[in-house]
């Protein structure tokens, strides 16, 4: 922790250093109030655990101030977390459809009430404040744009098919599975919840690793994930390096789907070699304004999708019917 | 315990008897009427503010259970109407239509939090005003209205995609004019897509069943929702005539009688009103010697008796395969005996009361027509209150097909029993009615599902199931049951014209 103490000014630490009085008890001398500073933990199945491994890495802001010291999570966390995912799946994918979009409004709810601080952690990660005010705003109005979208899509992306037998055929899209994604660096806060959104709205649950250089808000998210009646498991949030995680996130046998946002094409290659290993769907947004209405659509919903046909026959019998 | 005489005539017939028979009887669970507010007098909420109405005419709204009033609510005239349109078209005009859809939607998601939040005085209110039982506007009518307001909140920012290679714009100024069998929730019905869409709304409820509408108003305010864009005014016939004939409207979206349908049909002609109506039913709930029996017994139970039969697409006539319509009469029999008839308040009650003096004597217009041209009618031995609406459950066995009580809606709790025997006999008398609202399919084959809902000529087709609604379900007939669809993507096309 002696790292983060000097982010506080040496006149602080002055003030709050305790004297003794003269009848030996302790006694401020200042009534300055010491803050209580936020471990930045990880979410794994509704949990706050630190990393298994034990380490951590010091985000830092653009003037090299430190900010935090984070969980630096390991290949084991991750597996930790795909699990937890895996786990939720049956529960959150057979969800009415409905009260999935209940539970994206009340993410919303929640994030509007904890807007202050969110702008605070990413004026703290370098942005203005009128920049920080309307990525929060955005992020918000975002998770009620997929809220609507839960019941909708279905209409939108599902068929009768006219086929020329005697049967009743159609198609509907269900959810791929357990997804991976590593969340765009920039955008910390819009970035992470217009990735996260489309993969839960359609009811898959995911893995997800926070912006590296830029994490705190990914792990305030996380909170507001746990006060939203979002079952746990559902979104899992780590913590750590792309260098290090990205090849676990694309060649674990129990994940359907990779989404990366970033445009590194040495570790865009490796996604693609590795997702062989299992045929996983891969997917990379990288051109991507998420501040702009381009970062929002259904079409973000339907590539973590796959799409079920069913035949049924219907008999033919009888010739009466339509006459009337 | 069963009696012994019971027990033999079942064994005649060669079926089990359900035993609904035993020697315990439910206790009084009474909602308590503490949880809802209900003003002594209403006004019109007219460009977000109660108004007096300028006929400075107020009339009763009673309890069908007990005939005392509880409230009274004012009665808009031509001008009051007036009024009500100028505010609409003023403020879509100035704020609605040119507001941002997703700002729009978030109003939307506001007033379907609200309705949530409240919906235990909902619930309350509507039982009190409209007769039905608290079981079903606590568990079907509040929850069901809320998820429609919430499911068109989300519809507001995407219409691009709803009408792909079509623009949408909204209509202007609605007149929605809606019955008293589910007040909110038709209320929730009309006004959620019309202002996801970018419409402004003047509403009318029913005159027997005003206050949970006009509780909605007060949701409505307080959601903060800008003045004029939802009005709701109290009124009868003659309310509901001024606004269909108001030159400032721009759509008509009616439920109630096929007769009200056709003379507003009528009115707007000439005028470039658009309409949708959602009109009477006579659904056909068929059952086949292959259905699960007592599964489908429940459902026709559920069919006809849902709402005191005050259901547009109530199932009211039974078609049995004739070899198994003794069993499936017998169990109707026994099954009709275990409804509670009652307090409309008390968790216990399935069948409530009537919901207005008119509409039991209009019921009991038909109980003895039906008695004139033949048919056997049953029904359950339970007592009545002595003051209030009430209605037995009924049943009509020996029913003919040309009989009126099989042509014609009752709007009740009375079902007509036909029989057949094969399936193009079926299809030919269930299709031969003027209504297609909705029907009903049980049996066991899923290729003969098919079959029947391909054949039949209604709007809504439910196989195995019935009365079930979902605001992502389309819902709405064909033939003289109405025009256009309300829920779902497809209850959006009501609200917009498609440019470009």
């Amino acid at each position: 922790m002696g790292k983060i103490k000097q982010t506080m000014s040496k006149t602080e630490i002055k003030k709050s250093v305790l004297s003794i009085s003269e009848n030996g008890l302790e006694k401020p001398v200042s009534n300055k109030r010491l803050a209580v500073l936020k471990t930045y933990k990880i979410y794994i199945g509704g949990q706050f655990p630190r990393t298994e491994s034990g380490r951590f890495y010091v985000a830092k802001d653009s003037s090299g101030k430190q900010l935090a010291n984070v969980c630096l999570s390991s290949r084991k966390d991750f597996r930790d977390a795909v699990v937890a995912a895996r786990g939720a799946f049956g529960g959150w994918s057979s969800r009415a459809a409905f009260n999935r979009g209940q539970i994206l409004y009340r993410m919303a709810e929640m994030l509007e009430g904890r807007k202050a601080q969110f702008i605070d952690e990413l004026i703290q990660q370098d942005l203005p404040k009128g920049k920080a005010e309307k990525e929060i705003n955005t992020a918000i109005d975002r998770l009620i744009y997929y809220s609507g979208w839960c019941d909708k899509f279905q209409q939108l992306f599902s068929s009768v098919n006219p086929v020329a037998s005697s049967h009743f055929n159609f198609s509907v899209p269900e959810p791929t599975g357990v997804v991976s994604i590593i969340a765009p660096q920039n955008d910390s806060l819009l970035g992470l919840v217009s990735v996260i959104a489309p993969v839960i709205a359609g009811g898959n649950t995911c893995v997800v690793l926070a912006s590296e250089t830029k994490p705190l808000c990914a792990v305030t998210f996380a909170e507001v994930l746990n006060s939203s009646d979002l079952p746990g498991g559902v979104v899992n949030i780590l913590t750590g390096t792309v260098k290090e995680l990205a090849s676990w996130f694309v060649d674990h046998m129990d994940v359907n789907a990779t989404i990366y946002c970033e445009n590194d094409s040495v570790i865009q290659k490796m996604m693609r070699d590795k997702a062989a290993l299992n045929l996983k769907r891969v997917f990379f947004y990288n051109d991507i304004n998420w501040n702009g209405d381009k970062g929002q659509s259904p079409y973000f919903i339907m590539d973590t999708q796959e799409i079920k046909t069913t035949w049924h026959p219907v008999e033919n019998i009888a010739g009466a019917g339509g006459g009337y | 315990m069963p009696s012994v005489k019971k027990t033999n005539s079942a064994q005649k017939n060669n079926t089990l008897k359900l035993n609904f028979d035993t020697s315990w009887s439910y206790a009084p669970a009474p909602e308590s009427k503490s949880a809802a507010t209900i003003n002594p007098q209403y006004d019109l909420f007219i460009d977000g503010q109660w108004q007096k109405p300028l006929s400075k005419k107020y009339f009763n709204t009673i309890n069908p259970a007990n005939e005392e009033k509880l409230s009274e609510v004012a009665e808009a005239n031509e001008a009051d109407v007036e009024k009500a349109v100028r505010a609409a078209r003023n403020a879509y005009e100035k704020y609605w239509k040119k507001l941002v859809p997703k700002e729009r939607g978030k109003y939307i998601f506001r007033i379907a939090r609200m309705v949530q939040e409240r919906a235990r005085e909902l619930a309350i209110i509507e039982s009190l005003d409209g007769g039905k039982p608290i079981r079903e506007s606590r568990d079907f009518d509040v929850p069901t209205a809320a998820n429609h307001f919430f499911y068109y909140a989300g519809w507001a920012d995407k219409l691009e995609y709803a009408f792909p290679n079509r623009t949408t714009e909204p209509l202007g100024v609605a007149g929605q004019i809606i019955p008293w069998n589910f007040p909110l929730l038709m209320a929730a019905w009309k006004i959620a897509p019309a202002l996801a869409t970018g419409n402004t709304v003047v509403l009318k409820p029913a005159e027997t069943t005003p206050l949970t509408a006009l509780k909605l108003a007060e949701i409505i305010q307080e959601a903060d929702l800008p003045p004029g864009v939802v009005n709701v005014i109290t009124g009868a016939g003659a309310t509901g005539a001024a606004i269909v004939n108001h030159p400032g409207i721009n759509k008509i979206a009616f439920t109630g009688s096929t007769e009200v349908g056709k003379i507003i049909q009528r009115a707007i002609a000439g005028s470039d009103k658009k309409v949708t109506l959602e009109l009477g039913g006579k659904a056909a709930n068929i059952i086949f010697e292959d259905a699960p029996i007592d599964q489908a017994v429940e459902g026709v139970i559920n069919g006809i008796y849902f709402n005191q039969g005050h259901v547009c697409c109530a199932g009211s006539r039974l078609y049995v395969q004739e070899s198994v319509a003794k069993k499936v009469i017998k169990k109707l029999k026994d099954r009709i005996e275990t409804l509670i008839v009652g307090d409309p308040l008390d968790k216990n009650t399935d069948i409530g009361a009537i919901n207005s003096k008119q509409q039991l004597e209009t019921i009991h217009k038909y109980l003895k027509i039906g008695k004139q041209e033949g048919a056997e009618m049953y029904e359950s031995s339970c007592s009545l209150p002595g003051k209030g609406f009430w209605c037995r459950p009924t049943l009509f066995t020996n029913v003919a097909q040309s009989n009126r009580i099989a042509q014609e809606e009752i709007f009740g709790p009375v079902l007509a029993i036909l029989t057949f025997r094969t399936d193009d006999e079926v299809i030919e008398k269930a299709n031969n009615s003027p209504y297609g609202l909705s029907a009903g399919v049980w049996t066991d084959k899923g290729s003969k599902i098919f079959n029947m809902t391909k054949r039949m000529r209604a709007g809504v087709i439910w196989a195995n199931t019935f009365n079930k609604f979902d605001p992502s379900s389309p819902f709405g007939g064909y033939k003289e049951s109405g025009f256009g669809r309300e829920g779902g993507l497809h209850g959006l096309h009501a609200y917009v014209n498609l440019v470009n």
